[in-house]
């Protein structure tokens, strides 16, 4: 029902390369893609799983998983444009499956290869006998849906701490969408030269 | 040594600051030179210097010329012959010894920190190896006291200086030793020293200085040799030149400088461009050097250096030379003389050997190549054996260059066999060398030496030109002063906490500042307590009216404005005389003048007696009423017999001459009426003008209307005569015959006529006098005295003797007694916190307290408020009387001129006595008199004040700028100064405008600036106070918008996408809306126009449809404002919306799950497990599923072999089926959203399925979340259908062979379950009713014979059991959680809060209802949703007993659509609509009918509660529940039936509360099922009541209307429905069977419209027998099987699926007849029942 012309095409790949989250070990991610109402996925999972990682015995001390991404948008509207989540999990002291942290970061914006560090953070017990019941149980605070996230709304209410970061890198390549008017590229930079990493995540350092 | 040098200059300037001891280092250098002047044994050097120094002085007066002083001395030796030199500096040993002690004496003696130089030479010479005190300490010289003194201050500054002097005195030393050793080659310049410079320096740096003295002590053997060889040289060369030039040379070293200068001037010219190329290297040189302390030229004299022709400074560098080489000899000095250092000397050894090698590298080095390091060896290959031939190429190709360094002679051969030429000794800086190895400076010239022009490489010196060092070694960073600026110093303070709370003033609570409040409470009186006895009342007002009366007699207004109108009476008179006196004279604007001035007197003397007669009034009233009160409370004294009052009123009277008032009098009204005749007649005057011209205008316009007509008459005339023209025609006519009628003409006549009327005004009347002086007198009568009459003056005194308390009665003796027992005390709250109390203070008889109490307040917070709170104590007990606010006093009222004022107050508070006392806030009255009752309250004045303290040094303890802070008032003003101004609520801006211009306020005062602005519009000057007309909220919206609204809307996309995101239900999911506009489908908005217009349309609309219509209306806007509020709360989560977070288990869950621990298994006993809800998005593929598990009580065929209509009317007709064929072959079919599942034929009346259907489920939009999925309205239907086979065979003879049936359905009941309720509960389980028709023809029901059960009444009903649940279970919406607006008082919430908590922690799954939700979204306590409602008179009819009223009532309501809430008002949560709104609505759930019928009960006087509890299949549910004679009846309201509580089947399963207007009972019993419940409600065990003796219902009203209006029906509207309907049905029906002919019997359609109304009469249940009869009776020939449906109207469309949903269309055969007719039950208020019967008929063979 939808004319073709109109619409434009979003390529994401990249990986869920590493992450830093001292102190713990045993990490696994989960991810999703959070997308507005005029996006479709028209190719690959906007969800997954990633393996089980120990960290590695060097004093860097990281998580590798280099899990692939890979998913095609396709949209009419830059707004409601996508957002990786990525929930990691672990096991703690006890055994239990506890949740070592919550991300979230923008696809890029721009084509090219970008390497986002994103911060990652778990909820905090509402209160310290939480803490210490929810430390026993090894039933830390979750999100209901962790699609709260990617937007604004609602997260006034919790109190979050944040507990290392994980690496992603995105390769993004888009399609039609200069032709629909939108202009993504800065003009002085040719389309050759692209960053090297254009964030949206500028908290996180991005190494090359 | 930057900084070194900084320091020292810095120490100059403030030599005073200079610590003892501290030395400073110019001035040492002064002292240098001065004490070799002054020096005892002075040498011939010495005096020499001095000399020099002396000369130089003059020419420079700068005072590093010192320092070049100094390094010219120290030079001019060298000049001299060795010899001398020699000889001078043994002395100078000796006399250094010498010196040191001298000095050290000095030092000790004169602290003005001039240092002697020995002495620090010699310290410094110790010191300059020994970097570290460590070192220094080793040294155990005898100069080690004078070490102690001055090392710490030295160490580091002086080292380097002293280095250029000390050596001298080695030098000769040096020399004699080293004399032997070979004297370098003359190529061999002085400068090549150079570089060893820089190593001692670093040694200097360095903590290894030891060891590299003792090295340097080594090297300097060798150097010295050199140096000395060199020197001679050079001396020899200079004499030479002197010789030349000068013969003054000898004389004195004084001259030389001169000589050598002028010499070198020579020089410089020739190798100008030489020079020049060096130059900035040879600054940089200096910095260098300068830095190092040697030397410190400033810019100004490095400029002069080189252009300038400065004596003495060319032959600066020289020296420096020197320096080094004295440097060294010092060291080597040292070395003897510090024979400390020798232990360390071992260690320094290694370093010591490769400093050697380097300081030969450097010097000219003949002899000592080090081989080392640099052998000659490389890398081969194994068989690499033509050595000596490869030796041969490679010596054509390579060759090594030497280390050694470059002979001489090839030297020379580059310098052209020249002598080499030393700049630097001749006085020119060339700046440092940088550092290489001497080897690579061999290797580099030996390379170059084979170059082509390798003259291009080599100085004048023989030497590579080098670049000076480019690095410099000094740091880039300006040094930081150890000493700061004082005025920049920081200093420590302790951290302060500081609040983030701006009502600290200093901004923290352990402020600085203090500030101090003076709070003086002086007394309190009463003007009215409740122990007021009457006479004290009326003593009271006597006072207040005799204070006002002294007040105005002190002010005496009426005297004064009396003088006033005589005064101005004089001058209109004056004036009047003047004019008519001048009359000829002034010129008509003088006139005019005058004439304005008279009128202005005119007026003037008219406000005057106005005011004049209001103010004698006004006294002659208060005199009045003083009297009367006097009388009054003589009255009350004798009333009471007693006397509670010292007041009495004493009245003097002064007589007055009759003869004069009278005049007086007569006077006054003459004058008066004078006046006001003028003004009468002027008024009448202007009237009559008006009057006259209006007159005139009228009688003007008459008859130019008159003329007017009589021009039109004549044209028609004209007109019609015109044709004729026979007449002899009259001139007039002709002329106007020639002038043909002029259209103009004519519309202007026509317009005359047309005018308005003018009115006549009416006339004016004239001046009545008589009737003036009349209401004159009567005025003067009332405020005036009249004449005679004497003058009062009366006089309060208190001197009245108060009666004993022994000798009044018993009431006055109890109120006394409580007076005095009456104790009152003050608090005094700042910032409405308790801060300090006055001390307990009995009340006097006269009801006044005197405090007299100052309470000084400490304040750290800003004042926001002072209040006092009086109290009362009376025995036992405070109770707070009444708050009074004071006001923030300004800053500059402090308390020595603080004033005391008066605080009203007064108290609503009530209290009633029983003695005296009049009480307060209660009705008392005077007594017999009976005037009336009066009803005081407390009031009181108190007399205090607040003022900022003031200190004992005078101090005002305010804190700064009270206004311009955190004050709360100060950012009120900020933000709104209308505010600001005091009034709260002062909109008129107008008026603000006015008195802004009134007031003459400063517009350009900046305290004015808020005012101006809000004044200012945006219109130029004269708008400058014009008020703007309107406020807005977002000034600058308009310029960020992109486009204006009109666009957007005119932008499909755009409002696409705003529907989508105001979640409007028709976009709320819309997926992918397009990019462009024309992509976007035409018809995505037709629906929602659709809808729109419709709303629109009904308005308009007025056919029978025209009240649902707005009804519709009206709820779509009550949903629409529920659903905005609604979505504002769900867009505000909280943490467990967001947080999945285990709760703490407390001890009752633990305890729990411990018990499941032990609990027994019971794997046969299965049960529904709880199922994890899924979060939405995941779903695709719902069901639902639909467990069916049995039925009972199916009616059973009535003998279905035979032919005709069978009736369940005689059981005992039906025929006994021996042979076992069935009697009923039931099935159930679901239908839902259109599709249809059914479950296998069951057998029998009481099947058994255990059937489990799965009913696929489709979500509007494809939209799983709970927002959307709670609007879903499609109902699951569930009917119960008889399967018949029925025998078609046409042929016999097959009949053996061949089956060929047609299966029926027959329809025997069904059931509606809405989705809603489904997916709310989560589950629906149990058994239920089905909905049979009251008339089922051909099926019977009750006791089956065979079976022999016996007949039980609800045998009549069939039931199904049935579980229901979605699959996978969807989310239910939250419900709502949020506290909504209340008017509600907050302590009967805070406990209905608690009262719920507490129940519901004992019985969690009770729903306690306190309040509830209205329409407005607000919270309603639920109580008042009972109040006695008429139900409509008109539905009674022929009922006539009680229980059949109830039974109608309960049936009209039950005919009121049914409506969820949740459809109704999306959002989940439950809203009560009152009684009118769901008349109104017509649509309503449980809540609203149950509420109405309740209601209903209650008018009906019926002991009725409302029930809150759970019933299948709706779940939470409200019932109503009457009280009949020992039983309790519990009514569905939605259905209209009854139940006994005791009724197992009654579809109410528990009760949670019961609530009626008065209470409410909580269920607190163990069971909740009706049957096993005890409804004693007075039983505390059974039912917890809401309203208890400690917190009783103190009368809420009901939020109910008065009354409910009922429109009548339009009867003929019903008629037409109902004919729509039948048609719209019969449509249908033929359209369900379209492949088949549909025929109607019409004979069956008039006898069921018969039976409809009959069976409505028996509201809704079976008829009598006679009507079965009748129709059986007609059908006999048919087999008939039909069914009457009944249901409330709400729309058409259920009733068709309710059709539809029976199958008795689906006869697959066209031999069959059908039936149908509709009737519709009209009930007050639009209520409509519905009936249809619908009947198949199949004709009998």
């Amino acid at each position: 029902k939808m004319s073709q012309s109109s619409v434009f095409l979003l390529m994401v790949g990249g990986q869920i390369e590493s992450a830093e989250f001292p102190d713990f070990d045993d990490i696994y991610c989960k991810y999703c893609f959070t997308f507005g109402p005029d996006w479709l996925v028209t190719s690959g999972l906007d969800e997954g799983l990633t393996q089980v990682t120990k960290k590695s015995r060097d004093d860097r001390q990281q998580f590798v998983w280099n899990f692939p991404l890979d998913i095609t948008f396709k949209t009419t509207n830059p707004f409601g444009w996508p957002q990786l989540i990525v929930h990691a999990y672990g096991i703690d002291a006890f055994g239990t499956d506890v949740v070592r942290g919550y991300g979230v970061t923008h696809v890029p914006i721009t084509p090219g290869r970008h390497k986002i560090r994103i911060p990652m953070f778990v909820p905090e017990s509402s209160s310290q006998l939480q803490k210490l019941t929810a430390w026993i149980l090894g039933r830390r605070p979750e999100y209901v849906d962790v699609r709260v996230l990617a937007q604004g709304e609602g997260r006034e209410v919790t109190r979050v701490r944040s507990q290392g970061f994980l690496t992603v890198s995105f390769n993004v390549v888009m399609k039609d969408m200069k032709k629909l008017g939108y202009d993504v590229i800065p003009s002085e930079m040719s389309t050759s030269v692209i960053p090297e990493s254009v964030g949206p995540n500028s908290g996180g350092t991005t190494e090359t | 040594m930057a900084d070194k040098k900084k320091k020292t200059k810095r120490l100059i300037e403030n030599e005073e600051d200079e610590e003892a001891g501290v030395t400073n280092p110019s001035m040492d250098e002064e002292a240098e030179a001065a004490q070799h002047q002054s020096g005892g044994e002075s040498s011939v050097e010495q005096v020499d210097e001095t000399h020099e120094a002396e000369s130089l002085i003059k020419d420079l007066k700068t005072k590093h010329l010192s320092k070049q002083k100094e390094l010219s001395k120290v030079k001019s030796p060298k000049e001299d012959l060795a010899k001398e030199l020699r000889t001078i500096k043994q002395q100078s040993r000796d006399k250094v010894d010498e010196t040191i002690r001298q000095e050290e004496a000095e030092l000790s003696a004169t602290e003005d920190g001039t240092v002697p130089m020995p002495t620090e030479e010699e310290e410094l010479g110790e010191s300059q190896p020994t970097d570290s005190i460590v070192t220094f300490a080793e040294t155990t010289t005898e100069l080690e006291t004078e070490e102690a003194v001055v090392k710490k201050l030295k160490r580091k500054k002086e080292k380097v200086e002293e280095e250029e002097v000390l050596p001298l005195k080695d030098e000769d030393e040096e020399t004699t030793k080293k004399e032997e050793a070979p004297p370098p080659p003359e190529t061999v310049p002085p400068p090549q020293e150079e570089p060893p410079k820089p190593p001692p320096q670093e040694d200097v740096k360095t903590p290894r200085g030891l060891k590299a003295s003792m090295k340097a002590r080594l090297r300097k053997a060798k150097e010295e040799a050199a140096a000395e060889a060199e020197q001679e040289q050079k001396e020899e060369e200079k004499k030479e030149r002197q010789l030349k030039r000068d013969k003054d040379k000898k004389k004195t070293r004084f001259d030389q400088p001169e000589v050598d200068e002028a010499e070198l001037e020579e020089k410089t010219r020739a190798f100008k461009s030489r020079l020049k190329k060096k130059q900035p290297l040879e600054e940089k040189f200096r910095m260098e050097l300068k830095s190092k302390g040697v030397f410190m030229p400033t810019a100004e004299e490095a400029f002069d250096f080189f252009t300038h022709d400065f004596e003495p400074e060319p032959e600066e560098p020289k020296p420096e030379v020197e320096e080094k080489e004295e440097e060294e000899k010092e060291e080597e000095e040292e070395k003897k003389e510090g024979e400390e250092e020798e232990g360390e000397e071992g260690e320094g050894e290694e370093d010591k050997k490769k400093k050697k090698e380097k300081e030969e590298d450097e010097v000219p080095l003949m002899e000592d190549v080090d081989e080392e390091g640099y052998g000659f060896y490389a890398v081969r290959k194994a068989e690499y054996d033509d050595t000596p031939e490869t030796a041969k190429k490679e010596a054509e190709k390579l060759y090594y260059p030497s280390v050694t360094s470059v002979n001489a002679e090839e030297k020379a051969k580059i310098l052209h066999d020249k002598q080499p030429r030393f700049l630097e000794d001749e006085g020119f800086y060339v700046g440092t060398r940088p550092k290489i190895s001497g080897w690579n400076v061999n290797k580099m010239e030996n390379r170059l030496i084979k170059e082509l022009h390798r003259e291009k490489w080599f100085g004048e010196d023989g030497r590579m030109i080098v670049l000076p060092n480019p690095l410099r070694p000094t740091p880039s960073r300006p040094p930081i002063p150890e000493e700061q600026e004082p005025g920049l110093e920081v200093q420590y303070r302790k951290a302060i906490m500081h609040e983030f709370d701006s009502r600290y003033i200093d901004g923290s609570l352990d402020n600085a500042g203090y500030y101090q409040l003076d709070v003086d409470i002086n007394s309190l009186s009463f003007s009215h307590h409740h122990l007021f006895s009457r006479e004290h009342v009326l003593a009271t007002r006597l006072s207040q009216l005799y204070e006002e009366y002294m007040d105005r007699q002190k002010k005496n207004m009426a005297e004064y404005l009396s003088e006033k109108l005589k005064a101005l009476k004089l001058s209109a008179v004056h004036l009047k005389d003047h004019m008519a006196a001048k009359k000829s004279e002034h010129n008509y604007a003088d006139r005019s003048n005058f004439q304005k001035r008279l009128q202005d007197y005119k007026d003037e003397i008219r406000r005057a007696r106005a005011l004049r007669d209001k103010e004698e009034k006004t006294d002659r009233l208060l005199l009045k009423a003083i009297i009367k009160t006097w009388k009054d409370i003589k009255q009350q004294r004798e009333k009471q017999k007693f006397i509670n009052t010292p007041l009495k009123l004493q009245v003097i009277t002064e007589e007055t001459n009759k003869e004069f008032d009278l005049t007086q009098w007569k006077l006054e009204i003459e004058d008066e009426l004078e006046e006001m005749e003028e003004e009468a007649t002027e008024i009448y005057n202007r009237k009559k003008t008006e009057y006259e011209e209006a007159l005139k205008k009228h009688a003007e316009q008459v008859k130019a209307k008159e003329d007017a007509r009589v021009r039109i008459h004549k044209r028609s005339r004209k007109q019609s005569t015109k044709g004729s023209r026979a007449s002899l025609g009259s001139k007039a006519s002709k002329h106007s015959a020639e002038n043909e009628p002029n259209p103009e003409e004519e519309a202007k006549d026509q317009e005359i006529l047309n005018e308005p009327e003018i009115e006549i005004p009416d006339k004016p009347e004239e001046f009545n006098k008589e009737q003036a002086r009349k209401d004159i007198i009567a005025k003067a009568k009332e405020i005036r005295r009249r004449p005679g009459e004497p003058k009062l003056y009366p006089e309060v005194t208190s001197t009245q003797p108060i009666t004993e308390a022994s000798k009044c009665p018993r009431g006055e003796q109890q109120r006394r007694n409580d007076v005095s027992k009456c104790e009152m005390f003050l608090k005094v709250l700042f910032n409405n916190k308790e801060v300090s109390r006055t001390s307990s203070k009995p009340l006097t008889q006269e009801f006044k307290l005197n405090f007299g109490q100052i309470f000084s307040l400490k304040i750290v917070q800003w004042p926001e408020s002072i209040t006092y709170q009086v109290y009362e104590t009376s025995g036992f007990g405070g109770e707070i009387i009444c708050e009074i606010n004071s006001s923030i006093p300004d800053s500059s009222v402090t308390s020595q001129s603080v004033q005391l004022e008066n605080l009203d107050f007064s108290s609503d508070h009530r209290v009633n006595h029983g003695h005296e006392g009049v009480g307060s806030g209660v009705p008392f009255s005077f007594g017999a008199k009976n005037e009336g009752t009066e009803t005081l309250y407390t009031t009181g004045e108190l007399r205090c004040s607040v003022a900022w303290a003031i200190n004992d040094q005078g101090e005002l303890l305010v804190p700064p700028s009270t206004q311009e802070q955190g004050n709360m008032f100060y950012a009120m003003r900020k933000m709104d100064p209308v505010t600001a101004i005091g009034a709260a609520g002062v909109v008129d801006i107008q008026k603000l405008a006015k008195w802004f211009e009134d007031s003459r306020l400063d517009p350009n005062d900046p305290a004015n600036a808020d005012l101006v602005y809000m004044l200012k519009s945006k219109g130029g000057e004269s708008a400058l106070l014009g008020p703007k007309e309107f406020f807005r909220l977002e000034q600058l919206q308009e310029e960020f918008n992109f486009c204006d609204d009109e666009a957007i809307d005119e932008n499909k996309r755009f409002r696409l996408i705003y529907l989508r995101d105001s979640e409007v239900t028709e976009f709320k999911n819309y997926k992918m809306i397009p990019l462009l506009d024309r992509d976007i489908p035409r018809d995505t908005f037709a629906e929602y126009e659709k809808k729109k217009r419709e709303e629109e349309k009904y308005k308009e609309e007025k056919d029978i449809e025209s009240h649902r219509a707005a009804v519709s209306k009206f709820m779509q806007r009550v949903r629409e404002q529920v659903i905005r509020r609604f979505r504002l709360l769900a867009h505000q989560r909280r943490l467990e919306d967001v947080i999945n977070e285990e709760a703490v288990p407390n001890i009752a869950l633990l305890g729990t799950s411990v018990l499941k621990l032990t609990e027994r298994r019971r794997p046969l006993r299965v049960e529904r497990k709880e199922r994890k809800k899924v979060v939405p998005q995941t779903i695709d593929n719902v069901k639902i599923l639909i467990n069916i598990n049995r039925a009972v009580y199916v009616p059973r065929r009535v003998a279905a072999s035979r032919g005709g209509a069978m009736t369940a009317r005689e059981p005992d007709k039906a025929v006994k089926n021996i042979v076992g064929e069935t009697q009923v072959q039931p099935f159930i079919e679901v239908m839902f959203q259109d599709v249809f599942l059914h479950t296998e034929v069951g057998d029998g009346p009481n099947p058994s399925y255990n059937e489990e259907l799965e009913m696929p489920f489709k979500a509007p939009n494809e939209d799983y979340t709970p927002g959307n999925l709670q609007t879903v309205t499609d109902n699951i239907y569930l009917n119960l259908f008889d399967q018949v086979l029925i025998d078609i065979q046409e042929d016999d003879r097959q009949r053996g062979t061949t089956v060929h049936q047609r299966i029926e359905k027959k329809w025997l009941g069904g059931l509606t379950i809405p989705f809603s309720t489904v997916y709310f509960n989560g589950k629906i389980d149990g058994t239920f009713k089905l909905n049979k028709p009251p008339v089922l023809l051909g099926y019977t029901q009750g006791p089956d014979e065979e079976e022999g059960t016996s007949l039980r009444s609800n045998e009549e009903n069939t039931y199904l059991s049935v579980f229901m649940t979605i699959e996978p279970p969807l989310q239910p919406p939250e419900p709502m959680r949020e506290r909504f607006a209340t008017t509600e008082d907050e302590k009967l919430l805070q406990y209905a809060d608690n009262w719920e908590k507490t129940l519901n922690a004992k019985f969690s799954d009770r729903e306690y209802k306190t309040t509830v939700i209205d329409v407005n979204g607000k919270t309603v306590f639920v109580t008042r949703y009972f109040k006695a409602l008429e139900p409509p008179p008109d539905i009674f009819g022929s009922s006539d007993t009680e229980v059949k009223k109830m039974e109608v009532v309960a049936r009209y309501v039950s005919m009121i659509p049914s409506v969820s809430d949740s459809v109704v008002f999306p959002g989940l949560c439950d809203i009560w609509s009152t009684c009118d709104q769901f008349l109104q609505m017509m649509a309503g759930d449980e809540e609203e009918h149950a509420v109405l019928l309740a209601n209903y009960f209650l008018y009906m006087k019926k002991i009725t509660w409302l029930i809150i509890g759970k019933g299948i299949p709706e779940g939470p549910t409200a019932y109503v529940m009457t009280e009949q004679e020992n039983d309790y009846w519990i009514w569905n309201a939605g259905t209209g039936e009854h139940f006994s509580y005791r009724d197992s089947y009654c579809p109410l399963q528990s009760i949670s509360c019961l609530i009626n207007a008065e209470n409410i009972w909580a269920n607190v019993q163990q069971y909740e099922k009706p049957a096993q419940m005890n409804f004693d409600l007075s039983q505390g065990a059974s039912w917890r009541s809401f309203f208890t003796r400690s917190f009783p219902n103190t009368g809420i009203a009901s939020y109910q209307p008065e009354r409910l209006y009922y429109k009548p029906t339009n009867k003929n509207a019903v008629l037409d429905l109902q004919e729509k309907i039948e048609t719209l049905l019969k449509n249908k029906i033929m359209e369900w069977r379209s492949r088949l002919i549909t025929r109607w019997n019409r004979h069956c359609t008039q006898i069921m419209r018969k039976l409809l109304p009959v069976l409505e009469e028996n509201l809704g249940h079976s008829p009598g027998e006679q009507h079965l009869a009748e129709l059986e009776s007609t059908f006999s020939a048919y087999k008939v099987s039909g069914f009457p449906i009944n249901m409330p109207y709400n729309e058409i469309n259920p009733i068709v699926d309710a059709v539809f949903s029976t199958r008795v269309h689906a006869h697959d055969t066209s031999d069959v007849e059908f039936a149908l007719a509709v009737y519709i039950h009209p009930y007050p208020n639009d209520v409509l029942s519905v009936w249809v019967y619908v009947a198949s008929l199949i004709r009998s063979r």
